[in-house]
């Protein structure tokens, strides 16, 4: 039996136009919406699947304002049984603040007697793309860490978790209890079903607010890239354009003839 | 100082690595902190050493710091970490710099734990050097955060592409000094225990291209690709596609291209169906001649393109492949 725990965060969709508040500290998606990276929902599958495999529980747990209740319900919604809302001030804190919040929960959980053999966690925030969460997370806990990884199994006491190096598919076999980053491509996430939704609802969260004191990310500002002024020149428009691609190409000498 | 964690390529450093280190040698020359040095982890193929050393001396590095010890025979994060932090406390390096490779970020990632400091993934500028203030990639590259170090040594991962690799002014002759790092059993514990895919390497046909076809999200579905491949054939050219194409599973890696992928840089880049995320420009962005075909006028692959069709490509591409099969007759 593997209780899985399984850290998210709520996110601006990145995929709009983006926007930046007045001091420049955060995004403003007032009008864009949140979500939660792919690599976590992801991870959230993985999660499901470990815990269904293995007669476990999934937990899904968030760092963050009160309004990620949202995308943990999401997670419910497919199968995690527990959920965790820590509340902090998600933008004053860094990768190492977030790894101290989870470290709490999980000490805390297992001193209560659930412990948690296998934390996931995504591989890199889609706002901040840190890439340190789960290496901090797993220094903490004294625990074994892989990040990158794309499909996770539990077989009795050892997690076997593959990705792609260099070199091809690389697997790692680590003994229990781990922690692993997942990224996005190994597994497809389930939608919810109507009767997840309606026990989303009525599960209880887990409320806690976060106690660490933020070393912060050392955040500045932030700015946009700056905008290049375009100098496109349309061919035409469907397929009536294949002729002047096709002049282009002679012209550009990657047609022989 | 300024230490550089060099990562084996194809033939001898990875271009992520040379373009890492050139990126440092900009750093060191404007914050004035002496010599380059350059940290290299577990065993190379034989006789590969001289050129690692070349390259290197190209880039002006003054000393190679290689890690070797039987225990380094397959990857692990923690043990190459461990090996870095040796050298790092060896040299009294100020900063410590990787490319944003997902080896080069997990690497890092365990150095700035276990050293105690922040880290900055993904850094494309430096903006002040006291403290040392850099610009890194946020939002998948749509934004950029200004970040400070208060933490020594600065740790940060260069993003990949964003600089072009350069020669040093006054090549070097690095020093090569053998490090025996200090491992420990739980250093080991999270390696890697065999490869399974067998290590093929089909990305030289992409680097080397003079044509490319790319394709994004637009082409639908993993059974859309047909009329891409015969243009690329028509053309003499090699399809090479974006990221979300090998996350969907609808084509293999080693066709992707951008900041995670290959760069290439044929006569002309031919954009189906991408949107233009910066990771994908980071890949692209040496192509002499840049056409997108997208139904969206306002995608930054086409505002950005040098020439653009606006339609479905499914449409556009079979026409032009019939326009070329006409005058090739």
């Amino acid at each position: 039996m593997t209780n899985v725990l399984v850290c998210i965060k709520r996110v601006p969709e990145t995929s709009g136009q983006i926007l930046l508040s007045e001091d420049s500290q955060t995004i403003d998606a007032r009008h864009v919406g949140y979500t939660v990276s792919p690599h976590e929902e992801c991870a959230v599958e993985l999660a499901i699947q470990v815990a269904k495999a293995t007669g476990g529980e999934a937990t899904v747990l968030t760092v963050g304002s009160s309004d990620a209740l949202a995308q943990l319900r999401d997670a419910i919604a497919v199968g995690c049984t527990g959920a965790v809302l820590v509340e902090a001030p998600v933008d004053s804190l860094g990768p190492a603040d977030v790894a101290a919040a989870i470290t709490t929960v999980v000490q805390d959980h297992e001193a209560a007697g659930s412990a948690y053999e296998l934390v996931l966690v995504g591989n890199d925030a889609a706002d901040t793309g840190d890439f340190q969460v789960g290496v901090r997370l797993a220094y903490r806990l004294g625990r074994p860490v892989v990040t990158g990884v794309s499909t996770v199994e539990v077989s009795g006491q050892t997690v076997v978790a593959r990705g792609d190096g260099p070199d091809g598919t690389e697997v790692f076999e680590l003994p229990l209890p781990a922690v692993v980053a997942v990224q996005e491509g190994g597994i497809e996430p389930r939608y919810p079903s109507i009767p997840g939704r309606m026990k989303a609802k009525r599960t209880p969260v887990e409320m806690r607010v976060s106690e660490v004191e933020p070393v912060g990310s050392g955040r500045v500002r932030l700015k946009l890239p700056p905008q290049q002024p375009s100098n496109v020149e349309i061919l035409g428009e469907g397929a009536a354009a294949a002729p002047a691609v096709v002049d282009l190409l002679v012209r550009a000498g990657v047609v022989s003839r | 100082m300024i230490l550089v964690l060099v990562e084996p390529g194809r033939e001898g450093a990875a271009e992520t690595s040379q373009e890492a280190l050139t990126f440092a040698r900009g750093l060191a020359e404007s914050a004035n902190t002496g010599p380059l040095h350059a940290v290299l982890v577990g065993p190379l193929p034989p006789g590969s050493e001289s050129a690692y050393v070349s390259q290197l001396g190209q880039q002006g590095v003054a000393v190679l710091h290689h890690a070797q010890d039987d225990l380094l025979s397959s990857y692990s994060a923690a043990a190459w970490a461990a090996s870095v932090v040796d050298a790092t406390t060896a040299t009294a390096a100020l900063v410590v710099v990787a490319s944003g490779t997902p080896r080069g970020n997990e690497i890092l990632a365990h150095v700035a734990t276990r050293l105690d400091v922040r880290m900055a993934a993904n850094v494309v500028a430096v903006d002040d050097v006291s403290p040392l203030t850099v610009s890194r990639q946020v939002m998948g590259g749509a934004a950029l955060e200004e970040m400070a170090f208060d933490t020594s040594p600065a740790v940060l991962t260069v993003a990949g592409h964003a600089t072009e690799p350069a020669a040093a002014a006054q090549p070097t002759s690095p020093e090569v000094v053998p490090l025996a790092p200090t491992l420990s059993d739980a250093d080991l514990v999270a390696r890697v225990a065999r490869s399974e895919a067998a290590p093929v390497d089909h990305t030289a046909a992409l680097t080397g291209a003079r044509v490319v076809v790319g394709a994004g999200r637009g082409v639908g579905s993993a059974e859309g690709f047909d009329e891409l491949l015969e243009l690329a054939k028509l053309l003499g050219g090699v399809l090479g596609v974006s990221r979300v194409v090998t996350s969907l599973g609808w084509r293999p890696h080693h066709e992707q291209v951008g900041q995670t992928g290959s760069r290439v840089s044929p006569d002309v880049y031919i954009a189906c169906g991408i949107s233009g995320a910066i990771q994908h420009w980071a890949g692209i962005s040496s192509a002499k001649t840049i056409l997108a075909i997208n139904t969206d006028p306002d995608a930054p692959m086409v505002t950005k393109a040098h020439y653009a069709v606006i339609g479905d490509l499914h449409e556009v591409v079979p026409a032009i492949n019939e326009e070329l099969r006409r005058r090739l007759a």
